[in-house]
């Protein structure tokens, strides 16, 4: 099978479906001349052309809005914004129109519609470039939510994004465009709303989705080391959101930790914490950990902005106290 | 205005679309003072001749028309049931939208009516959405998209006026300009009093219209639809216009003086036209009683029709979400 970046899975994914269906269009920033700020669109200009392929001006209030309007008249754009930290500026088109419109017209409308781009922390960007926005996205009724980890998730859901009628918020990350792993020629999808088992275990269970399943990995490879077999659910989409999926893993190791980049306060970890709590009381033998960025704005410094962020020792830490004892006693 | 040109039912027809909206809202400003409608409720009274002109000028079987929040008479014009519309006032499960908009969120899709929006100046790029859409089909329709001046300093009016040059969209921004955004008269707050001339700056032709005069707002909008059908060249009218209610129906509007509002009631559109229908040996004084008592009746049956309709069941509110 060959092996490809998340870059180039995305791009595959756009791709394919931009031959498939004559409606699907590429607008943003940067994403037509340049190839993309960071080449995800890399030439499909030169495939589709500039009708089906448009640079817009920085003006991601506007842009959005357009392609709401064009979604909502039976197009099926993609809407690529150039980080997630410039969709602040398109917020109230997205949630006052690309998640209500069809509400408020008493489901006159649809709004088939995907808003893709990096989110998250990448490095030395300090605070107003490095946020992990998903909490905010997943707050809002109306609006699907896909967060894949890794090429193979991030091609077949984002083909399944751009064919599903709602708006769908599609977090990439920066510093995942140059994961690689293997994608299979053949076409698939994956359809959302399905999290992944990325490692069977029994003594805990270890629940994230996008960048941070690469350090929840390693950290089940150091429980391992140490006698502790950790499932990782990978929840790849955050709405709709696998609830069974989660239940059934709690269910059987009794014990869990949510790896989450974003905010505690309010955040998907905090929910999906609180779901466990409802309806996997009796099963649980230790409080849900989450294990979150620091509630604090991303600071420049490596140093700093390293230790803000969820990392393997933090996550160790955290299933220690999950399972009331440090790791390494279990051997 | 030569009322020459235009064939005498095409004349009625204005007079008459602007009298139903007059009725209409005098109803539904009886039926809120009943407590039988809530919330913001934003009445177009004094300004029929806009939506009545403008979207005469469209074939809404391509054509598509979306609007703010000051939605009523938009909405009958493109041909909305009256009954379907008072429901939704009413919040009941036989509105235009199932009870789950209200006033400010009147859709017709069938009509190509795509709302009734909220937000000041927000589906402003919406409507340019479904311009691009018709742009990239390569269809034959023009987008009218309607907002107040209020709407006109927002972002995303000066961001899609960019966007629809550069792409060459064929959209209309009519901009109603009823002098007061909510209880700001709005020279107070523009730096510019002619907001035709913000169309230069993005090489948009815009002008200023007299839009208490159904026929020309009829003439001019027919001449921005041409230059989009035909061109794809998108246009910028500032209609000149008044409102004799407050912005909603909370609104005193202690802001103006009596005299202002007398002045521009001498100006009224459904005055101003049947006079010169009447001054033309077009109409007759009973005939526009006869007129008028249609109009009344229409509705009054649409307060009785949403009246007797039901209120949504409970399971509709997680109805309609998403598709």
């Amino acid at each position: 099978m060959p092996v490809i970046t998340y870059r180039e899975a995305i791009r595959q994914a756009i791709d394919e479906e931009m031959a498939r269906d004559e409606r699907v269009f590429l607008m943003g920033e940067e994403v037509a001349r340049y190839n993309g700020a960071y080449k995800v669109s890399q030439g499909l200009l030169d495939k589709y052309g500039p009708r089906r392929v448009i640079d817009t001006p920085i003006t991601e209030a506007g842009f959005t809005g357009i392609g709401i309007g064009a979604a909502m008249a039976g197009l099926r754009p993609v809407v690529e914004w150039m980080t997630f930290n410039f969709s602040l500026l398109a917020l109230d088109q997205v949630i006052n129109n690309a998640a209500k419109l069809r509400h408020m017209s008493g489901g006159q409308v649809s709004i088939p519609i995907v808003f893709r781009g990096p989110n998250g922390p990448a490095e030395y960007l300090s605070s107003q470039h490095s946020q992990a926005l998903q909490s905010l996205f997943a707050h809002i009724p109306g609006l699907l939510v896909v967060a894949p980890a890794t090429p193979y998730d991030a091609k077949g859901l984002l083909k399944t994004a751009i064919r599903n009628d709602n708006p769908v918020v599609f977090l990439e990350s920066e510093l995942m465009y140059s994961w690689q792993g293997e994608v299979p020629e053949r076409e698939y999808t994956i359809p959302l709303g399905k999290a992944d088992i990325k490692r069977q275990g029994r003594d805990v269970t270890l629940i994230t989705y996008s960048k941070p399943l690469k350090l929840v990995q390693e950290a089940a490879q150091r429980l391992a080391e140490t006698g502790v077999e950790a499932e990782i659910i990978d929840l790849r989409s955050i709405r709709p959101l696998d609830e069974e999926a989660v239940y059934s893993s709690v269910k059987k190791t009794n014990r869990c930790v949510i790896v989450d980049e974003t905010w505690p306060f309010a955040s998907v970890a905090s929910h999906v914490g609180w779901l466990i709590s409802c309806n996997c009381f009796d099963y649980l033998d230790a409080p849900v950990e989450i294990v979150t960025s620091e509630d604090v704005p991303m600071p420049y410094n490596h140093r700093l902005e390293l230790e803000v962020q969820p990392t393997v020792e933090k996550i160790l830490r955290a299933v220690e106290r999950a399972m009331y004892k440090p790791i390494g006693t279990f051997q | 205005m030569d009322l020459k040109n235009h064939d005498t039912g095409f004349l009625l027809k204005l007079l008459e679309q602007m009298l139903l909206i007059r009725r209409f809202e005098e109803k539904a400003a009886q039926m809120y003072g009943l407590r039988k409608i809530g919330g913001f409720c934003h009445l177009y009274i004094g300004q029929e001749a806009v939506a009545v002109g403008s979207i005469a000028a469209l074939d809404l079987g391509k054509d598509y028309v979306l609007t703010g929040y000051r939605d009523h008479g938009h909405a009958l014009v493109c041909g909305m049931s009256p009954n379907a519309a008072m429901a939704e006032l009413f919040g009941k499960a036989t509105g235009c939208s199932k009870g789950k908009g209200g006033s400010m969120h009147l859709f017709d899709t069938e009509h190509h009516m795509y709302g009734g929006n909220g937000i000041v100046g927000g589906h402003i790029p919406i409507a340019a959405g479904v311009a691009f859409k018709i742009k990239y089909n390569a269809e034959a329709g023009v987008v009218l998209c309607y907002f107040g001046d209020g709407a006109i300093h927002q972002g995303v009016f000066h961001e899609t006026l960019n966007m629809a040059r550069i792409w060459n969209l064929p959209i209309v921004f009519i901009c109603e300009n009823n002098q007061y955004g909510m209880g700001t008269d709005f020279r107070r707050v523009s730096s510019v009093l002619d907001f035709s001339v913000m169309g230069g700056s993005y090489e948009v032709p815009a002008k200023q219209v007299d839009g208490m005069k159904v026929l020309e707002v009829y003439e001019e909008t027919a001449k921005a639809v041409k230059l989009a059908r035909e061109e794809g060249m998108p246009s910028f009218l500032e209609m000149k216009t008044y409102r004799y209610r407050g912005h909603s129906m909370s609104d005193p509007a202690r802001y103006r003086t009596k005299e202002e509002l007398d002045e521009n009631r001498r100006l009224d559109p459904i005055l101003m036209h049947k006079q010169d229908l009447i001054a033309a040996g077009l109409l007759t004084e009973d005939e526009y009683k006869a007129m008028d008592k249609r109009c009344i009746a229409i509705c009054d049956e649409a307060v009785r029709y949403a009246e007797e309709s039901p209120e949504p069941p409970l399971e509709a509110m997680y109805e309609d979400i998403l598709a």
